[in-house]
């Protein structure tokens, strides 16, 4: 289980480091910097916010892009939800919903190998990302663009490992593929966030390759 | 920006988020799903994923001229398909799309 929890919170760190060096280089103070890490907890939401502030978007316009990024975590929720006690444990798991704590726990094996991996690597991001955050803040602008550094293919490359062995089953695969062609249309067309959520019509395609057999 | 704007923007994002989560934990957990539902519900967190990290690797869109992110993402993909852990997955994503970019 460390093998795979632990390089992912070292790269959430690591991408964390990169959103505080561009949320302070866009005049982000330190505490609003961290202050997102902490409550929001997703990573592409808070990158768009950031973004969207710096170009000039209007604060509230930026959250709402922020929300559309982040619709997605209700499919994962769903999946997760079956792995956590309700009570506390239930509400305090909620906030650690996310892609890999999602990938990560329905690729287990079993729903209570599933429930542990899941704790454990959320908790482990929960606590990643504002750390990395606050030393990206401290950094500043000492650190010219993190994109030198590849950090940005980090993330595409760790969640397509974790998905990989959900993609034997081939109506599985079909949807994907399906999906995620759609997405890379809409990309330009809908909102930033949006795409994904419109690649669940690739769904509909799994349903055809289950009739045809 | 002021300081009040910033705090209302961050507590719609943040409450939004969760009420965003929540909805989905709550309802996955308290209605018992049939086997065919909690296959589609996995089916479309692997929908999501894929589609996740093929928009976040062409982001800029396919006609770029900076292929270096798609290829150094590829060439992690190739290692976790021949079975690499994934902390070596992400050395080879890093450090192909680093090079590429150095060179």
């Amino acid at each position: 289980m460390a093998r795979d929890v632990l390089p992912i919170c070292v790269t959430v760190a690591l991408i964390g480091v990169s959103y505080g060096v561009t949320a302070t280089a866009a005049g982000f103070p330190a505490w609003q910097v961290v202050a997102l890490a902490v409550t929001v907890l997703g990573a592409s939401s808070e990158l768009l916010f950031v973004g969207l502030v710096a170009v000039g978007a209007a604060p509230l316009v930026a959250a709402a892009a922020g929300l559309l990024v982040n619709v997605r975590n209700s499919a994962y929720g769903m999946a997760v939800g079956p792995l956590l006690r309700s009570g506390p444990q239930r509400l305090f798991g909620a906030h650690l919903v996310n892609d890999e704590t999602a990938a990560l726990a329905t690729a287990q094996p079993t729903p209570s190998a599933g429930g542990r991996v899941f704790w454990v690597c959320g908790v482990g991001i929960a606590i990643a990302w504002p750390l990395g955050a606050i030393v990206g803040a401290q950094l500043g602008q000492v650190v010219p663009d993190p994109r030198t550094w590849g950090l940005d293919a980090v993330f595409p490359a760790v969640i397509a490992a974790l998905v990989l062995p959900a993609l034997c089953d081939r109506p599985t695969l079909v949807a994907a593929l399906t999906g995620g062609l759609v997405a890379l249309l809409a990309v330009p067309h809908v909102p930033h966030g949006l795409a994904p959520v419109l690649a669940l019509g690739g769904l509909a395609a799994a349903r055809l390759v289950r009739a045809s057999r | 920006m002021s300081v009040a704007s910033f705090a209302v923007a961050v507590a719609v994002l943040a409450s939004g988020t969760y009420a965003l989560r929540w909805g989905g934990v709550s309802a996955g957990a308290r209605v018992s799903l049939t086997d065919e539902a909690a296959l589609l519900v996995e089916r479309a967190v692997a929908v999501l994923l894929v589609a996740v990290v093929l928009t976040g690797t062409l982001d800029e869109g396919v006609e770029t001229s900076d292929h270096t992110r798609a290829v150094g993402v590829v060439a992690g993909v190739v290692a976790a398909l021949a079975r690499a852990p994934l902390v070596v997955v992400v050395l080879v994503a890093v450090l192909v799309t680093a090079l590429l970019r150095a060179w």
